[in-house]
């Protein structure tokens, strides 16, 4: 029998559970600020920008490109299939996440990239973003 | 900037060591605890005589222990420095500021780890606590993409750094040769005696592909190093030639992290390590010609070229062919890592290469330059200009 292998839950704490709770509902999302209007991303509680604690938190396009990539190789968690195809992706909304690129090969991954969002299962129920190949190009 | 006020106040007047192993079979206090006592022999102090400790926030040792160990009977200055290796020579600001204030008469700065044996930077761990360091808040988004290691978070920004550039995992190898050469005469060197070539390097295996490959990857090291800090005046009076500290800075700008520097707009330039430039050559009015070797934290090998870049001792790209030219070499414009490095010597978080930088100066370095003025060390966030006393 195989196991289906989920990635580690993420590490929830005070000022990131609201990006979590969007997640497992599939939503992606950012924090904004509700004074100046500044998007933000990791999230933090304060505007960096005007000082503001006043947060709106606004769903993202999921669309973006690739700003860059690494196959890893070692040492390898039993939570992921290697090489993890990792990624940064710029959204257009303006912000940057850390995560994976998915259903592509090695040599198809490239720089710029125009990438849109799947979810990914991972424990305790939560999902992360992660990215593909565009289907419709823009 | 007020980098006058402190430069040249304070030195390095001892070092102290333990051997670099894979296995120290001790723990990581007992470990400090013996590097503090050679680096105190080595200038002639004694334990009654230091006022001051400095470590990073991660260093697992108690103070409390180490007075307890060491025979110190007060202490009236301690503090911690961020940012893990990447703020290593942070140390060196803290000692040299605590000294030029008067807060402190005489500094010990100390790393201690049993990183090899104890927990690895590079084990493939899925649950960092939330009391890591301060990098963890970033470093949650990217435990659930697989982003677990240093060498992973790192490779991020260097394939971006070699896209831009065309720079390949080869030009990185031609640094790693150069460093394992240094490190093969340097008979505390985990790769003493072992040099490469770069068919070995070019046939290690993939780390994280397209940037690392298991030879372009620190040694983790088992072992501790000190530095005793004084003022430069009572430093002459002192055993050993002391190692004055001319500049001494750190630099941690918006967005950037402790090493997972994702956010920063344009991640095929250190940046940071552009401010800490400007700190230590502007800020201390120090010319980079005045240079005789640089100690670069090489954790891994990309982050050597970058910094090389960012410190402005070769234009932004220009690296591959500075390292291609032989000016890293013994013989080169810019020795670099004369120790073997991070990647040659073995990796105690940094504060090793201090130590060599050290013993440029003092001319016992097993691979010594000549007629040495400067020494740069510079850990990417934090930084020193150290000069012959």
């Amino acid at each position: 029998m195989t196991e289906m292998r989920l990635r580690p839950a993420p590490i929830v704490a005070h000022d990131t559970a609201f990006f979590w709770e969007a997640a497992r509902e599939g939503r992606l999302v950012a924090q904004r600020c509700g004074k100046c209007g500044r998007l933000r991303h990791p999230p933090r509680p304060m505007c960096p920008n005007c000082n503001s604690l006043e947060i709106d938190v606004v769903e993202l396009s999921g669309r973006g490109v690739v700003y860059s990539f690494s196959f890893v190789h070692y040492p390898q968690s039993p939570a992921f299939d290697y090489p993890v195809f990792a990624a940064l992706v710029d959204l257009e909304e303006g912000v940057r996440l850390v995560t994976n690129l998915v259903d592509v090969d090695k040599e198809s991954v490239k720089f710029d990239m125009p990438v849109e969002l799947v979810w990914a299962p991972a424990l305790d129920g939560y999902q992360v973003p992660v990215f593909r190949p565009r289907q419709v190009q823009p | 900037m007020s980098g006058v006020a402190f430069g040249g106040a304070a030195a390095i007047a001892g070092i102290g060591q333990t051997e670099f192993s894979k296995q120290s079979g001790r723990s990581e206090t007992q470990l400090a605890a013996e590097a503090i006592r050679d680096a105190l022999a080595d200038c002639g102090l004694r334990a009654r005589d230091v006022d001051g400790l400095v470590s990073y926030t991660i260093d697992k040792v108690e103070e409390v222990d180490l007075i307890r160990s060491l025979g110190i009977e007060e202490v009236g200055f301690s503090s911690r420095v961020p940012y893990g290796g990447g703020g290593s020579m942070g140390v060196l600001v803290h000692a040299a500021a605590a000294i030029a204030s008067g807060a402190a008469d005489v500094v010990v700065g100390y790393r201690a780890l049993n990183a090899r044996s104890g927990s690895r930077f590079g084990g493939a761990k899925t649950q960092p606590t939330a009391h890591t360091h301060s990098g963890t808040a970033s470093a949650a988004f990217c435990v659930p993409v697989g982003v677990i290691t240093p060498a992973t978070w790192m490779s991020l920004n260097a394939n971006r750094y070699f896209h831009r550039f065309g720079v390949t995992n080869e030009d990185c190898g031609r640094a790693v040769v150069a460093t394992r050469r240094y490190a093969a005469n340097n008979p505390a060197a985990w790769y003493y005696q072992r040099p490469i070539t770069l068919d070995d390097h070019q046939n290690s295996r993939w780390i994280v592909e397209p940037t690392m490959r298991l030879l372009d990857c620190c040694q983790e090291t088992d072992g501790a190093v000190a530095v005793v800090v004084t003022s430069a005046t009572r430093a002459r009076d002192l055993r050993q030639r002391p190692a004055v500290i001319e500049a001494a800075a750190m630099s941690a700008i918006f967005e950037s992290e402790v090493a997972t520097d994702h956010y920063r707009p344009d991640l095929s330039v250190m940046d940071t390590t552009v401010h800490l430039a400007h700190r230590l050559f502007d800020g201390f009015g120090i010319s980079r010609d005045s240079i005789g070797a640089a100690m670069i934290y090489d954790a891994f090998s990309p982050l050597l070229l970058m910094q090389l870049e960012a410190l402005g001792f070769c234009g932004l790209g220009e690296a591959k062919d500075f390292i291609a030219a032989g000016s890293i070499d013994i013989e080169g414009r810019l020795p670099v890592n004369t120790n073997g490095g991070l990647i040659g010597e073995g990796y105690i978080h940094g504060l090793n290469l201090a130590l060599e930088a050290v013993r440029q100066l003092r001319g016992v370095s097993h691979n010594q330059v000549r007629d040495i003025e400067h020494v740069l060390l510079t850990s990417s966030r934090g930084g020193a200009i150290l000069g012959a006393g």
